[in-house]
């Protein structure tokens, strides 16, 4: 017994070892790839470039506007149909959580290729021709494709309250439907909403696909055209990138204990 | 969709007639125009010529060599890549639950974890161009230190080995997340019991942990691959178009037809869903076989 006990805890050690190597050796490479631009010395003239290109700040901050539309129509979503699935037909819950998670299935690039079929600028619906309507596609991307994430937290919120007595409660107090959802449920799911905006936020900020192909000027089309033109300006790129991720991951964390786990219950 | 709220019927329980089905009717609307809609388009066009009339012409053109070919790539990348980081996740999880490390290592591994499975796309692609590039750091070290000249072996970060190493920074941390909760499952009795009647560590692994946990790491492992199978952004702005898989070529074609039929667009598309709905589905099986057990 004893010796086996050493013996795992030394692969286990080893395994811990390799894994920190790898996962920590290109953040420390593109940390100091970041450093390189003065010729001779490290500096952070990257950073200074980055920050100061009008391109950086306009991308950046149009993928924030983005980011947290998004949030508000994805809550706005799901928050209600959760709450109607758990409370009135709980038989839907399967095929509502199925659809939640087929954009894990359907890859992003398909989606967004329908979109462009679909509501191309001769279509019924042409959202593709103007570029309020094209924003507005955007997010709805965008909500397609954090609904697994903000489903499936807000799903785990509801699922630690009594939703039934709740409603009840309120009801019997003369509350309307409106009502319960903003003054009862929300306040009582607030860190499983927050957890599953923060998600939100992480995969939405920097993300390629869907603003590359509707042609959007957003931060993760910028990021591409930057690595395709320049040297250390990426680096940098990447590390602020990594950043504002861990930022929201660790926000996460604090607001709630409510972990996002992959769909493995 | 801010509609939602305001659509609910307000005393559905005095009205004799069931209306409780309006409360998730802007969900439904949603998923129909902008993910199931969309996606039928695209595959009911795979079945069809410029004219709109039937055809199997399109899905006959999937064996044209190119497109094959982007196919195999792309197979061979998402099989190597959930394979190795099954693989390699296992162990770090397996290291994390049942290695008798300090307390603090699993929280931080699962939070890392949470943190580089989210780390993908174009910073991804730039953080290993500044690692393993020709003016990355390890390259660098390498050759300066331990004279090694990895591009001189024919490693190319733009390469196939080079895409699946990056690819298994997210890889790895998602099997960790998936796979941590059935390691957890394992019962500390099962172990004592093997121990009592004998059983040796490896007897322990091949005839009690492995037959309950093969199910969710078959599983984790086909979700990986479908994950893998559909990025596009991490090896769009590695490789540019030089590597040949499917979502970059499908990428091309969307941008500017470079297969010279619309419509063979939609066919790969339909491609694309067959293989990641069936690893889905496979992985949905394995874990409905995992419930039952109640593992």
């Amino acid at each position: 017994m004893n010796a086996s006990t050493k013996e795992s805890r030394l692969g286990a050690w080893i395994a811990m070892a390799v894994g920190a190597t790898y996962f920590l050796l290109p953040l420390i490479a593109t940390f100091e790839f970041s450093l390189r631009m003065k010729r001779g010395e490290y500096s952070f003239e990257a950073y200074e470039v980055v920050f100061g290109d009008p391109q950086f700040q306009a991308t950046f901050g149009y993928s924030i506007v983005m980011a947290i539309a998004t949030i508000l129509v994805g809550v706005l979503l799901v928050v209600p149909t959760a709450y109607w699935v758990h409370l009135r037909m709980p038989k839907l819950r399967p095929l509502v959580e199925f659809i939640t998670l087929l954009p894990l299935v359907i890859p992003a690039i398909v989606i967004v290729f329908g979109y462009l079929r679909m509501y191309n600028s001769s279509s019924i619906i042409p959202l593709t021709g103007s570029e309020h309507a094209t924003d507005f596609l955007l997010i709805c991307s965008y909500v397609t494709l954090s609904l697994p994430y903000m489903y499936r937290s807000v799903d785990t919120g509801l699922r630690t309250i009594d939703v039934r007595t709740l409603t009840e409660a309120a009801e019997v107090l003369g509350a309307n439907r409106a009502t319960i959802l903003l003054k009862v449920i929300f306040p009582n799911i607030t860190s499983a909403i927050l957890s599953g905006a923060f998600l939100t936020f992480a995969v939405v900020i920097g993300e390629f696909t869907m603003a590359s192909l509707l042609d959007r000027p957003a931060f993760g089309p910028y990021l591409q055209l930057i690595g395709a033109n320049r040297a250390y300006e990426p680096s940098a790129l990447a590390v602020i990138a990594f950043i504002v991720t861990w930022a929201s991951m660790g926000l996460i964390n604090v607001f709630g204990r409510n972990r996002h786990t992959k769909p493995t219950r | 969709m801010s509609a939602s709220s305001s659509s609910l019927p307000h005393t559905p329980g005095h009205k004799p007639v069931n209306l409780n089905w309006l409360g998730v009717v802007p969900f439904f609307v949603f998923a129909l125009l902008f993910m199931l809609l969309p996606t039928a388009y695209l595959m009911v066009g795979a079945f069809q010529d410029a004219d709109g009339n039937f055809t199997l012409h399109n899905l006959a053109g999937l064996l044209e060599a190119n497109v094959l070919d982007a196919y195999w790539i792309s197979f061979k990348i998402s099989i190597a890549s959930s394979a190795a980081g099954g693989l390699l996740g296992f162990l770090l999880a397996w290291a994390a639950v049942l290695g008798k490390l300090p307390g603090w290592i699993r929280p931080t591994l699962m939070t890392f974890s949470g943190v580089a499975s989210n780390f993908a796309g174009v910073p991804l692609a730039f953080a290993f161009l500044a690692t393993l590039g020709r003016m990355g750091l390890v390259t660098i070290l390498l050759r300066t230190y331990l004279d090694i000249n990895i591009y001189s072996t024919g490693f190319s970060i733009l390469s196939f080995v080079g895409l699946t190493l990056t690819y298994l920074y997210f890889q790895i941390p998602l099997m960790v997340l998936i796979v941590t909760p059935a390691l957890e499952g394992l019962k500390k009795e099962w172990r004592e019991a093997c121990d009592c009647l004998g059983g040796s560590t490896l007897q322990y692994w091949r005839y009690i942990a492995m037959p309950v946990l093969w199910p969710s790491i078959l599983g984790a492992m086909l979700l990986l691959f479908a994950n893998a199978f559909g990025a596009v952004a991490t090896a769009y702005a590695l490789t540019g178009s030089s590597l040949n898989i499917v979502p970059i070529l499908l990428y091309a074609q969307i941008r500017g037809d470079v297969l010279h039929n619309p419509n063979l667009g939609y066919a790969m598309a339909l491609g694309m869903i067959v293989i990641t709905g069936l690893a889905n589905a496979g992985y949905m099986v394995l874990r409905s076989k995992t419930d039952r057990r109640g593992a």
